[in-house]
């Protein structure tokens, strides 16, 4: 059982990771996401289905994500209007492309096909089942991380983290700055996609309603990682995402398991992800309040020091 | 090397807030002019450097840059050769980045691609340049954590690294404290003096308008109504200027500011 939270929340995580570089390092609000994790499921579970087989299922479906991502990313550059409406548009028509690729049903289910979670456990045929598919999960997972980490040191890299915090200086150093979006957006959306071909393969099936309400649960999720601890590297940012994932998956899992004593049921969980991002924000004003006091406290005793020390 | 003809600015052209911010702006400006620009708020000297940058779109009119014809390019290209630094210190520098990586990011321009271009022999020069301006042992601390006088003076050496054939300084020392603005202005002096920049300065401080750079500009309501070079700009006062300003506009300066910043 506790191996499928960790199964299920690093699957999660490649997700986080994705609103990560829209939501902080680009500062670009994109909801797309609701649409492109189902738009994932459905392109890898129907090359599965449809025998084009694993690997060219995740890299379609990485694709399919980078595609709708660019869909965003345009509509916003070249009819200037915000990303948030932007990603509500393509998220909208994600529905109906979606129910097509999945040929005009609701789900499709991956039974009696290889999927990833039948090839761990033949892989590492040394482990239980359960835990061959955590590992699998978890090396998976690494790898995007680690990509991902090597990707925001690069140049373009730093560039993209540059837009986010400043859209100005991207202008002065003579780059395009609708360009850089696209590409951060675009691959924001294909790792979003990745999560959702994972979890298709996890769960057995496709759903076009797979992606309703990721948007709020990933923002939950990074939130509960910057609580854990504060750093500007990109390789603790992507662990802490990670972990905020696992973290947040876990805790929706005590919800299922023992909310019942508090007369909690699923149903409440999109409530109450809701309010744990409105108490993560909360917290996070307070700190950032109470930094500043501290920084200001310290301003008036060094002034203080000084005076004195002209007095003496 | 950098020529404006005839370039007229309208804002919300047809609309009831329509406003004349340019009229027909005429000014050719010479490979290491260092040109400082004066004039009341809303004379249009952010505009004219608005319109020089790209920042908005010419109502009508053509600019060249080096015998380019750039008036529909984008700020972004434009911005291969024109460094702007504007006054508001957090502009030039991305907060939640680090020195070095900041320092990195401004070291070429253009679009950026997959290469990890901050190697050992680039930390050492950055750490070399950065000794100008006593940051050398904070390359690894966000900027965001640097005062606005040290922000500015990282933006004037960032801006500098690629040698910008013209520089658009926009009352970049106002928003600091006297003692950081003199040392940035003093920064920007060396970095002119030595790399032979071509400059445009905009400056409320007329005294300092007078005694520094080869030319000077006043602008009112949206025309250049002074333009003085060498032997005629040595002999001018702050008193000789605001006469002129009188004769020529028949109304009276109206910048306090400007008459009492000397």
């Amino acid at each position: 059982m506790i191996e499928g939270i960790f199964v299920e929340g690093l699957i999660f995580s490649i997700m986080v990771l994705g609103i990560l570089i829209s939501y902080r390092i680009l500062d670009f609000a994109d909801l797309t996401c609701d649409g492109s994790v189902a738009t994932g499921a459905a392109v890898a579970t129907m090359c599965i289905v449809g025998g084009l087989g694993i690997t060219a299922g995740l890299v379609l479906a990485f694709l399919a994500g980078v595609l709708c991502g660019l869909v965003t990313a345009s509509i916003h550059n070249k009819l200037r209007i915000p990303g948030l409406l932007a990603g509500i548009l393509t998220m909208t028509m994600l529905y109906s492309v979606n129910l097509r690729i999945l040929g005009n049903k609701a789900n499709v289910s991956l039974v009696r096909v290889d999927t990833l979670y039948r090839l761990f456990p033949e892989a590492f045929s040394f482990l239980p089942q359960a835990f061959a598919s955590l590992l699998g999960t978890l090396i998976f997972v690494l790898v995007v991380k680690l990509i991902m980490d090597l990707f925001f040191r690069t140049d373009l890299g730093l560039a993209l983290g540059a837009l986010g915090g400043n859209e100005q200086v991207i202008l002065s150093q003579g780059m395009n700055p609708a360009t850089l979006k696209l590409i951060g957006v675009g691959l924001s959306n294909g790792l979003i996609a990745l999560s959702g071909a994972l979890l298709a393969q996890y769960q057995g099936f496709a759903d076009a309603n797979l992606g309703q309400g990721m948007v709020v649960q990933g923002l939950a999720a990074i939130m509960i990682g910057e609580f854990l601890f504060s750093s500007n590297r990109i390789s603790l940012i992507t662990l802490r995402a990670i972990l905020g994932g696992i973290i947040y998956k876990a805790l929706m899992f005590l919800g299922r398991k023992y909310g019942y004593l508090i007369g909690i049921t699923p149903n409440d969980f999109k409530l109450l992800t809701g309010i744990l991002v409105i108490i993560s924000l909360t917290v996070a004003q307070t700190r950032a309040m109470a930094s500043a006091k501290g920084a200001r406290k310290k301003a008036l005793e060094r002034t203080q020091s000084l005076k004195e020390a002209d007095n003496a | 090397m950098l020529e404006i003809s005839h370039v007229t600015k309208v804002f919300f052209p047809g609309t009831v807030n329509e406003k004349l911010a340019l009229e027909d702006i005429n000014l050719t400006v010479n490979d290491g002019d260092v040109i400082c620009v004066i004039g009341s708020n809303g004379s249009g000297k952010s505009t004219l450097f608005n319109m020089i940058a790209g920042t908005f779109p010419v109502t009508s009119g053509t600019i060249k840059l080096k015998d380019k014809d750039i008036t529909h390019a984008p700020e972004y290209k434009r911005a291969f050769m024109i460094g702007r630094i504007f006054q508001d210190p957090t502009k030039g520098t991305s907060a939640n980045m680090s020195i070095q990586d900041n320092m990195n990011l401004a070291s070429s321009k253009g679009m950026k691609g997959l290469k990890f271009s901050l190697t050992k022999d680039r930390k050492a020069k950055f750490r070399e340049l950065l000794k100008q301006i006593g940051l050398e042992d904070r390359m690894e601390d966000n900027v965001g954590l640097l005062s606005g006088g040290q922000r500015q003076a990282l933006t004037l050496l960032m801006t500098t690294l690629s040698r910008p054939s013209l520089m658009l300084l926009d009352e970049h020392t106002a928003a600091l404290d006297p003692r950081n603005a003199e040392i940035v202005m003093d920064l920007t002096k060396e970095y002119i003096e030595r790399f032979n920049l071509t400059a445009m300065m905009v400056t409320h401080n007329m005294q300092f308008a007078i005694d520094y750079g080869n030319r000077l500009i006043m602008m009112d309501e949206g025309h250049i109504i002074l333009d003085v070079a060498g032997e005629d700009k040595k002999k001018l006062t702050v008193q000789s200027l605001v006469d002129e300003f009188r004769k020529i506009r028949r109304k009276e300066f109206d910048s306090d500011e400007g008459l009492l910043t000397t």
